[in-house]
């Protein structure tokens, strides 16, 4: 194992993770924090499931941000292959040097009367043209290449083929890219890995077996409020308890895409540019497309989003002192 | 790196019983992570043994219950009793009673260690004698209180137990104070004993008996004719069937376009590099399209196929979606499309509308042919699996053998599963002989372990 002191200091501790999240406002569960530490410590890549806008993608951001290391984002989708994902070699650039180069290399071999003489001379030559300076890296080299430590995000890996997870698993097993032409090139330091996953897609075991899984799911009233607080400063108490409340009471309904943690920011922000400061079924229904994206679960929820709105007006009346006690010092 | 303690391995075990496959680097990962985190914060031991060891929402269930079980936190409820019943003797405790035989002396600390509130040494008592007696391998709940003596025995209450029969040993000094004092002890050592045996088999069952038991039982159902299934059978199918479904639908995920690598587009080439006096700056590559699979599913639903139909359409739309592009229909005389229903109902629910509204009527599979010519025809392409289950006995109407014909030659593939076996092919009303000749696979589908060959079959056709 390497030494203690290659592991940023920010990430020394789980409470150090959650510190360090916390700084650049972004909230972590005990779960996350401790996903977070281990994948540093055990030098192992997350797998983040969940469904869509709960932070999965943010959590890979923010911890970028957080530890002032390079973000090296790879978004997958179908035909990704090693030439996108891994690196490529500037065919162009080869080409134009050689049909520029033509003549000097005419000239270089011109004076050698064999076959096996200018050959010879030729096979001198014959690396330049799958060197570096032809290599064009792509996101996994890259991130392979920081000097400093990075931030590796693989975003939305149940997009890519089934192949292309084979592909990933040496580099994410020894953080290795072996190009032929030139050699095996290692991590000076290994990146933080984090791949996340919309499940639209059963990944392949081979996969999971070497990350570390973590599952974010819609988070609770208490959760929701602390990250709404972090993220929407400026929001009034009273509205925020609200909204919260309705957002919790909404993920209950039968719809098929229920609003995350992105949809409740959003809707936050807007309440806010709207000046509200407490919760109604006017403004409720004005701002609903904010909250909901489809045609049906507007419909679905129109009937009762007078009660709903009531409910929410209640649930966070009633609790009133309990939310701001509860409230991180 | 470190090896795996007892108490790891032991979790690690619960959690495979309970259905979660933990494979063996995932437990080495594990250990990894509690050298870690340790064993003191609950919280962070639960999270990190959730992110090594169980990679799915359903596994993170499961391996959230194991760990509730596995490491149950002491309680300190009313059996901790005070510590003894004459409160006045408080001022000054008489020494312990003590028999003289350290193996039973051992157990009278025990017993009352445990009694003062340290469980500790109790548990740690309990987990060795456990290994000893096989508690783990326990399957059934009747063997509950045989485990328990057993347990009892490795610990070795045998002993202490023959002091407390009456006249053993303790004769020089049977019925004056000090014997009746080392009497009562021995009998409320054993009864805590007991006790805390039992409550660990009772654990131990729950950890590792109950789900091997139901993994079991759903091992055996899959294998079990559908047409003979009891209700709680049933209730199990289901989820064998989901996890079925899954497996094929891994197996299955599609490519729809699989580049090929190396194999230079010439005539796309030539186009694009047109422009660059043909020296070929930018390179097209070969690439061939994959279809999605697209099942035609033709079901009869008279009384005898009804409980394959069942399967098979909890089967096809566990992989609707995800897998193929899936059109269902169901007959007995008349053909009718029971995708509507499906997809709005509770299975259970459009399942029993179907049989209702569908079933019932005289089979006639002459019928149902000249009903899917007559509405459904533009769904039979070169592309398209027709996948008919049914007996084939069609109450000596005319089977419509042109009809089949046509589709066959118009499908990509007929596969065709009886419920009935091999030997009653043709056998009475049964036209399935004269069917056979145009289907590419004929087969009989007995138990759900049959559906999903018959279905994985279908689907590989599309590579």
């Amino acid at each position: 194992m390497p030494a203690e002191s290659i592991h940023p200091p920010g990430l020394a501790s789980i409470d150090t993770v959650t510190a360090t999240l916390a700084s650049v406002g972004y909230i972590a569960t005990r779960q996350i924090a401790t996903a977070v530490y281990l994948a540093q410590h055990l030098r192992k890549p997350v797998l983040i499931e969940g469904p869509a806008g709960v932070g999965k993608t943010e959590l890979a951001v923010s911890t970028a941000k957080a530890l002032g290391h390079a973000l090296i984002r790879l978004q997958c989708y179908e035909g990704l292959d090693d030439s996108r994902a891994l690196y490529e070699w500037k065919y162009g650039k080869q080409l134009l040097y050689t049909q520029i180069l033509k003549e000097k290399i005419g000239h270089l071999i011109g004076d050698s009367d064999t076959l096996e003489g200018a050959f010879g001379k030729l096979a001198g030559f014959q690396d330049m043209f799958f060197s570096r300076e032809f290599l064009q890296p792509r996101p996994l080299l890259q991130a392979m290449e920081q000097p400093g430590g990075s931030v590796l995000l693989i975003d939305e890996i149940d997009k890519s083929e089934e192949s292309f997870e084979a592909l990933l698993l040496e580099v994410l097993a020894d953080y290795q890219v072996t190009i032929p032409e030139i050699g095996t090139i290692s991590a000076q330091v290994p990146p933080l890995v984090i791949l996340t996953s919309n499940n639209t897609r059963e990944l392949g075991d081979a996969l999971k077996r070497r990350c570390l899984h973590l599952h974010i799911g819609y988070p609770d009233a208490v959760l929701e409020q602390r990250v709404l607080r972090s993220r929407v400063p400026g929001l009034p108490e009273l509205l925020l308890a609200q909204l919260v409340a309705f957002i919790q009471l909404l993920r209950l309904q039968n719809i098929r895409k229920p609003p995350s943690m992105a949809e409740s920011v959003d809707w936050a922000r807007t309440l806010l540019l709207l000046h509200a400061d407490a919760l109604d079924e006017a403004l409720v229904r004005d701002t609903l497309n904010v909250l909901l994206k489809r045609e049906t679960d507007i419909a679905e929820v129109q009937g009762n989003l007078g009660q709903l709105a009531q409910a929410a007006v209640q649930a966070a009346s009633a609790p009133t002192s309990q939310p701001a006690a509860r409230a991180p010092a | 790196m470190q090896g795996i303690d007892s108490q790891l391995a032991g979790f690690v075990r619960a959690l495979r019983a309970a259905g979660a496959e933990a494979s063996l680097a995932e437990a080495i990962d594990a250990a990894r992570a509690v050298a870690l985190v340790g064993y003191a914060d609950r919280d962070a031991l639960k999270s990190s043994l959730s992110a090594t060891l169980a990679k799915s929402e359903e596994e993170k269930a499961i391996c959230d219950e194991v760990f509730e079980l596995f490491f149950r936190v002491p309680e300190r409820g009313p059996e901790a009793d005070p510590p003894a019943d004459g409160s006045g003797q408080d001022g000054e405790q008489p020494p312990p009673p003590r028999t003289g035989d350290a193996d039973v002396d051992a157990l009278l600390d025990l017993a009352e260690q445990h009694a003062a509130g340290d469980r500790g040494a109790m548990a740690a008592a309990l987990q060795r004698a456990g290994q000893k007696a096989g508690v783990d391998d326990i399957r059934f709940q009747s063997q509950t209180a045989y485990l328990t003596r057993q347990l009892l025995e490795a610990m070795g209450i045998r002993k202490l137990e023959q002091q407390l029969q009456p006249g053993a040993d303790a004769g020089e000094a049977d019925m004056d104070g000090e014997g009746t004092v080392l009497r009562q002890a021995l009998a409320a050592a054993r009864a805590r004993l007991q006790r805390q045996a039992r409550a660990h088999v009772e654990q131990r069952f729950a950890l590792f008996g109950k789900p091997a038991t139901e993994a079991f039982m759903a091992e055996v159902a899959v294998q079990r004719p559908l047409g003979r299934m009891s209700p709680a059978d049933m209730d199990r199918m289901k989820g064998a069937v989901a996890r079925m479904a899954k497996r094929l639908a891994q197996r299955h995920s599609h490519r729809r376009r699989i580049t090929l690598r190396g194999q230079l587009d010439l005539r796309r080439t030539i186009r694009a590099n047109a422009g660059h006096d043909g020296v070929p700056v930018t390179l097209h590559f070969k690439h061939k399209r994959v279809d999605k699979p697209r099942i035609v599913a033709v079901c009869d639903v008279s009384g005898s196929v009804a409980a394959h139909v069942r399967f098979l359409l909890l089967f096809l739309y566990a992989l609707q979606g995800t897998v193929a592009d899936l059109r269902a229909f169901a007959f007995s005389n008349r053909l009718r499309d029971v995708g509507p229903p499906l997809e709005r109902l509770p299975f259970d629910d459009a399942m029993n509308l179907i049989l209702k509204e569908v079933g019932g009527g005289s089979t006639d599979y002459g019928q149902a042919w000249q009903d899917l010519y007559d509405q459904h025809w533009q769904l039979i392409d070169g592309r398209t699996t027709v996948l008919v289950l049914g007996d084939g006995r069609s109450n000596m109407t005319n089977p419509r053998l042109d009809l089949f014909g046509e589709l066959a030659a118009r499908a990509k593939r007929v596969v065709w599963l009886s419920p009935e076996g091999e030997g009653r092919w043709g056998t009475g009303d049964s036209a399935l002989l004269q069917y056979r000749p145009f289907c590419t696979h004929l087969g009989h589908a007995a138990t759900a372990a049959d559906l999903e060959r018959a279905i994985d079959e279908a689907l590989s056709a599309y590579g």
